[in-house]
């Protein structure tokens, strides 16, 4: 399994096997529900090889990474300074708990009425949602620092900067970079509900039209960029991770 | 093992004209826990003089670590008094920093920052101090070649066995040139081979760097080995029980524990521990 050879090629089998079967499946079939692949995939380049990523793409993606960007900056500063408050932590703990269960789709109805339907109502739905398991996960990884690491630095006498610079957000980094893959996940689901409400842009809301219109090819094509786009950004992530723990890769092995 | 030939004619460390490195009077520590207070350290009185080893030994609960804690700043005492070179290290529950900073400390386990190499570990307390990267990446290679690191400076602390971490985090307690260095049990989690190799290092090390030593630990063997002088404590209340001198001279070689003196030592250190279970 170790070859570069089987780790390239194993995990695309699965996926050359579904593409295969779906293809040749629909070729011929008569629901009009489930358009045969060949025309699928006629539509998705024309439609995104490239001619409408300006106006649907481009609004998405900026949707989730904004929101993306914000809930981390958020995320790590509340969960650090929760993290080393322990008390405090204890006290806004079953308010998170609540904030966290409260499904973020259902303050789109209130968004909207306060925000309008406007990107900033977007971002900010998206924020809502995945705050929490970046800031969940950041409060429970600066809690679980290891206690010999606090003799170290309090025997070389850290200053405050240094300690959550150099100490708290390493130690907590492993947990946090788990939280924002969680959080990239509710990004993607966020990013789409809220461009079916209100949106005259974005992938949701093509997706939407199209299904309004019967244009089931078309409306496959917007599920399959779908899929791509959510499934490409977790790569991008991963890649950063692999590089930014590449300490912590090697402690596991 | 390589050892400085000129430093086998020292004297050892009965030499009564150094000064006094460490002076803690009437030390008491007292732990508040919800079942009441539990007295770990009781009138502990004891003079260290500069470039002397001492081993603290007792069984596990003797307030040795606790001991060890206060004389590193990390823990504060009830009552009584820890001198550093003749100034205070606790004022009211606070520490001195400036007392700290001539202070190294090794603890049990190597706690090493896992994502930093061995290099910046070794250097991290002079990049706090400020310290130019070259100036103390020049330090790390010098002190990596002290303890035998010098291949793995690149190195992550996970790839490293537990010895050589520990030999690492003995590096990063030097790396500040400390006047006192402070080891908690650096060597309980090692296998007894591993051990045996540090034991000689740690004493090649105090003596090229001419820091005065305090070691814990609950092995006699590695106490009267390591120590000019064997302080055994006792538990609950933690107090001094007596203090034995070892009269062998250094550098001390493995077969020093074949020897009588060593052993006569050993064998009332020995008795001493056991006569706590009569009590």
């Amino acid at each position: 399994m170790s070859s570069p050879f089987a780790r390239l090629i194993v995990p695309a089998l699965l996926p050359i096997v579904l593409i295969l079967a779906w293809w040749y499946t629909s070729e011929g079939g008569s629901s009009i529900f489930f358009p045969p692949l060949s025309q699928i995939q006629e539509r998705f380049q024309e439609l995104w090889l490239f001619a409408l990523v300006p106006e649907h793409v481009v609004p998405s993606l900026q949707s989730i990474l904004w929101g993306l960007w914000i809930s981390i900056v958020l995320g790590v500063g509340l969960g650090v300074l929760l993290g080393l408050n322990g008390y405090v932590a204890t006290a806004v703990n079953p308010v998170l708990q609540f904030l966290r269960y409260l499904p973020a789709v259902a303050l789109l109805p209130l968004a909207i009425q306060l925000i309008g339907i406007g990107q900033e109502m977007r971002v900010t739905i998206i924020v809502l949602g995945a705050l929490w398991p970046i800031l969940l996960n950041t409060i429970d990884g600066v809690r679980g620092i290891s206690p010999g690491l606090i003799d170290v630095a309090r025997s070389n006498r850290l200053r405050n900067f240094d300690w959550i610079f150099r100490v708290v957000i390493p130690s907590a980094s492993p947990q946090i970079f788990a939280g924002i893959r969680a959080s990239l996940a509710v990004s993607v689901i966020l990013m789409f509900a809220s461009e079916l409400l209100g949106a005259s842009r974005g992938i949701g809301y093509f997706i939407l039209e199209a299904q309004r219109q019967f244009s089931l090819p078309e409306m496959w094509s917007g599920m399959i960029l779908l899929g791509i786009i959510g499934y490409a950004l977790n790569v991008v992530l991963m890649a950063i991770e692999y590089f930014a723990l590449a300490w912590h890769r090697k402690a596991r092995i | 093992m390589h050892v400085d030939s000129t430093l086998s004619s020292l004297p050892i460390a009965e030499d009564a004209d150094r000064p006094v490195e460490i002076r803690i009077d009437g030390l008491q520590k007292t732990y508040k826990t919800e079942r009441g207070s539990v007295e770990a350290l009781s009138d502990i009185n004891l003079e260290i003089r500069r470039r002397e080893f001492v081993s603290l030994i007792g069984r596990s609960g003797c307030g040795k670590t606790t001991l060890l804690r206060i004389m590193a700043g990390l823990v504060a005492p009830t009552a009584g008094q820890v001198e550093v070179g003749g100034k205070s290290l606790w004022h009211n529950g606070t520490v001195d920093s400036s007392v700290i900073k001539r202070l190294g400390v090794v603890f049990q386990d190597a706690n090493l920052f896992p994502w930093y190499s061995i290099e910046e570990n070794i250097a991290l307390p002079l990049k706090l101090r400020g310290v130019k990267k070259r100036e103390r990446l020049e330090r790390a290679r010098e002190l990596a070649g002290l303890v035998g690191l010098e291949k793995f400076l690149r190195s992550y602390p996970r790839e490293l066995s537990g010895g050589m971490r520990q030999r690492a985090a003995i590096a990063r307690a030097l790396s500040d040139n400390p006047e006192l260095l402070l080891m908690d049990e650096p060597f309980g989690a090692l296998d007894a081979l591993t051990r045996e190799k540090m034991n000689l290092e740690i004493q090649r090390i105090a003596l090229a760097t001419e820091a005065t030593v305090v070691f814990v630990t609950h092995d006699i063997e590695e106490a009267v080995f390591l120590g000019d002088r064997v302080v055994h404590l006792t538990p609950r209340p933690g107090r001094i029980k007596d203090i034995a001198d070892v009269p062998l001279s250094r550098p001390r070689a493995m077969e020093v524990q074949t020897g009588q003196e060593f052993n006569t030592v050993v064998a009332e250190l020995r008795a001493s521990l056991n006569q706590e279970d009569d009590q």
